[in-house]
Parts: structure tokens; sequence; C-alpha cells
């Protein structure tokens, strides 16, 4: 019982921080539409995307980033939430998390947890906002990406967790945008079909297979158009996994942060 | 010493460099321990390994009976700490931040409610519930952190430095009211780097270099000198 008033704390302090925070649900939207609408229309002409699954006719290029940047949403949120550990004024919040008296790996999933509760609200939106353009899914489709995009924020926020354990000199978030996030988002499939990439670079195309970016957005995807794409399912629970693990392992009193100084 | 701490043989490096070396304390319920040391003497580190944020090797820790290494979740349940880092929701209210600390050590409801209320009556801070941490001063925030390390009725309260920038008469006020928290029973374990903040009934423990280096109440070590100039002899000493 006390873990389940626990994990419901901790996902309502993160849904009223976030709602709270006037700047950072703007930012986090501003970010995924500037890409819709300015950039998506840039390429528009440049871009020319053949019928791949699971569209059944030619789309627009808008169509095809929609569910890279619900991935995107996904991936700047897991990271920034996890990796806002390593400061000053939320690690100070982690401490305390860290010294209730649960299992550390279950504190650690309620804390991935309410990261996920925060990505699916502000995919919500986005996807509101992107209807309200033009840009429509199928109905069932809006009720199968909500566990889709869920999957891709506990995997994403996982990694940033397992990275703020690991890494130990995160100087800023800068470091983390150029080394992590940038690479992730753009050796995957958010922005183009990896055919297109192949076609340039077969090399790169190889990377963007096995980046699991890449997996949590067709998997989006296929979600959005009421699919399941069981790879992509299987890629990205099995990196959400190995992800966890591994932030469980780092956060370990006995071990990962142990190195690290008071 | 069922009720109290006691730490024993406690040993923890850093890679190759000694961080605390044997430490050997105990504080008893109803006893206001302070731990003094200078800055880098291994206070935080110590802190840490109380609250489990690092797992020692070598020594034992007992938290109201309780080992902490076997009994992990028993031991944290009977501790209050206050960090040295702030570690409040500045975005949240008074009363969400206590709601929510409540909530890690299994208390909701209108039982958390309460005893959110009461610790805000005790620091005389009732009437600040629904304002948001931000809006505190210095002082009050500090004295919200108490409050929220008291709501689960701990056995032992753990404060690291937890005065340091605030003012003069706020940190007279903070350090009486722990000093009251003892006397009703509380044991305390206040580190700090002041020396004007240990009275001279208080035990202390001088910590220096990861050792403990003068151990008993305050007006036995001090003698018929002053505390600042024994710490200052004890620590330049060791130097």
């Amino acid at each position: 019982m006390s873990w389940l008033i626990a994990l419901r704390a901790i996902l309502h302090r993160e849904a009223l921080r976030f709602l709270g925070q006037r700047g950072r649900l703007v930012a986090a939207l501003v970010r995924p539409l500037v890409w819709l609408f300015v950039f998506a229309a840039g390429f528009r002409a440049a871009l020319g995307l053949s019928i791949i699954p699971p569209y059944q006719t030619y789309i627009t290029y808008e169509t095809y980033i929609l569910p890279g940047l619900c991935g995107m949403i996904c991936l700047f949120n897991g990271m920034q939430s996890s990796l806002s550990l390593v400061y000053d004024r939320e690690m100070g919040s982690m401490r305390l998390l860290l010294t209730a008296p649960l299992p550390r790996w279950w504190l650690l999933l309620s804390k991935l947890a309410a990261g996920m509760l925060v990505s699916l609200l502000q995919v919500a939106l986005f996807l509101g906002i992107a209807a309200l353009w033009g840009l429509r899914a199928p109905a069932i489709g809006y009720l199968a990406v909500l566990p889709a995009a869920g999957l891709a924020g506990l995997m994403l926020g996982a990694m940033g967790l397992m990275l703020s354990s690991l890494i130990r000199q995160l100087e800023n978030f800068a470091g983390v945008m150029n080394f992590v996030i940038f690479p992730m988002f753009f050796l995957s499939s958010a922005l183009y079909p990896i055919w297109k990439m192949r076609e340039a670079n077969p090399a790169l195309a190889r990377l963007c297979e096995v980046n699991p970016f890449t997996h949590a957005v067709e998997l989006i995807r296929f979600a959005l158009y009421g699919q399941l794409n069981l790879p992509a399912l299987g890629w990205t629970v099995l990196a959400t996994a190995l992800f966890s693990a591994a932030a469980v392992w780092g956060y370990d009193p006995a071990r990962g942060v142990q190195n690290r100084r008071a | 010493m069922a009720e109290g701490l006691e730490i024993s043989g406690l040993s923890y490096r850093y890679g190759a460099k000694s961080a605390l070396d044997d430490i050997e304390l105990s504080v008893p319920a109803g006893r206001f321990c302070a731990l003094l040391g200078p800055n880098g003497a291994g206070k935080s580190t110590l802190f840490a390994l109380l609250t489990r944020l690092f797992v020692a090797r070598n020594g034992m820790i007992r938290i109201a009976g309780h080992d902490l290494a076997r009994q992990p979740r028993a031991a944290l349940a009977r501790i209050g700490v206050v960090f040295q880092q702030p570690t409040l929701d500045l975005d949240l209210t008074v009363r969400r931040n206590l709601l929510y600390f409540a909530a890690l050590h299994g208390l909701s409801g209108r039982a958390a409610d309460l005893r959110a209320a009461e610790v805000l009556e005790r620091l005389n801070m009732a009437e600040r519930a629904q304002e948001p941490a931000r809006n505190l001063n210095g002082g009050h925030r500090r004295r919200m952190e108490i409050a929220r390390a008291l709501i689960h009725r701990p056995a032992v309260l753990l404060l690291d430095e937890p005065t340091v920038g605030l003012d003069a008469a706020t940190r007279l006020a903070i350090t009486g009211h722990v000093h009251d928290l003892a006397d009703a029973g509380l044991a305390v374990l206040w580190a700090t780097h002041l020396t004007d903040e240990v009275a001279p009934g208080d035990q202390l423990a001088i910590l220096h270099r990861g050792r403990i280096c003068a151990q008993g109440t305050a007006r036995d070590l001090t003698g018929a000198g002053s505390l600042q100039d024994r710490f200052l002899a004890l620590t330049e000493a060791a130097a």
C-alpha cells in the first residue's frame, strides 16, 4: 500500500510541477511545433516520399514527421527530467526521494512513470494542436498512440536516468544535446524514412536501424494509424528493460553513484 | 540505545582517498549531538552513509535499533533528515511539499493532513501552509524542511549544516528549536562548522580529516577555554 501511495505522490508532484510551470509547457510545445510548421513546410518540396507502411497513400511531409515529433517530445522530456537530477536543485529532491523507506528500484520506476506522464500530456497537446491545423489521424490512432508514446517516454526517461547515474561530468544540457539527443534524433526515422538514408549512405542507415529511438518512433507511427509494429515494440521494450536495469544499477548505493562526492 | 543512533567502525573511501576512518559515535534518544568539523572533514559523506545514499563496506550503522545494512527500509523509516542542500520544491505550496514527503513515508489522506498541520504548528508555521515555498525566506524554508523531517515521527533527526546562509537571529532560533526537539526525546545529530551553535551541555564529536579526534560533552572538551580555541587547536594540530 505504501508503495502505491508513494507512486501516486510522485506522479501528482510531477503533474503539478509541469502544469504550474507555464514556461516549461510552452517551451515543450514550441519546439515540435516549429519543426512541424516551419521546417516541414520548407522541406515538403525537397523531400519526395513514396508510399510506405503504415501509410496507404502519398502523404505530405508534415504527416510523415508527426510521429517523429511525438518521439522528439518524449526524447527531450525524458532526457530533461532525468538529467535535471544531476543539477543542484533537483539533486536535492532526488536525495530526498532516495531516502524514502521503499526499494530504490520502485522509487526510480515511479520517477520514470512521472516523466512518462508529462511526456504523454505534451504529446496529447501537440497532437491536438496538429489536428486543429488539419493533420489528423484516425480516431483509433489517438487511443493507440498513448501506450506507444508512454513506452517511448519510459525508454527515453530510463536512458536519461541511466546517463545521470553513470556519467559523472555532465556540465550542462547543451553537452547532452550534442552528444546524445541530436545524434539519436537525426540518426532515426523521425525526419526521413530509412530507405532514403540508405540511398545516401548505407552505413548511416545501419546506424538508424539499430538506434532504439527509431523503433520508438516507428512504434508511435504505426500506433497513430491503429496498427501494431511488433518488431518496433519488441526493440523498444528490450531497450526500456536494459536502460532501466542500468539506471537501477547506477543508483545502487553500493555501486554507481558511490563515487560521486556528497 | 534502541531509540538512538549508533555508529561503529565506519570507514569510507573515494577510490584511494579515505573520507572516513573508523568512526565510533553513539547518540541516545533525547540527546543533541553536534558533529563539529571544518569544511572537507567528512561530515556530508557521513550523512550520505547515514541516509544510505552511499553504502559503506566497513562498519555498522544502527538507527533506532535497526541495522541500516540489513534492514534499510525499517531504519530509513525512523530517520528524519535535513540536507545541507535545499530540497524543497519551490513551485509547490508548503502543505503540498509536506504531503509529498509524507506520502514517501506511506502517509496519505486525513492522516497525512493531520500530521502536516501538527508539524507546521510545532514550527510556528501553520499560517504559511498554503503559500508557495518560493515565497518563504531562507529561515522559514529551513524551518519547513525541519517540519517535513518530523512528519513521519522519526526517532533520529539528522541535520547537515542546516543554518548555512542564515542570519544570526535565525540561526539562533533554529538551533534553539532543534535543542527543544532533543529535549522532547529525539536523538539529534547536527553537523556544523560553527562553534557558536554548540551548547555547553551538548554531546560533541569533533571530526577532522575523516576521523573523530575528540568526543564528550562540549563542557568537558572545552574546559576553562572557549570551544572555538579548542576546535582550532585540535584541527590545526591534526593538520
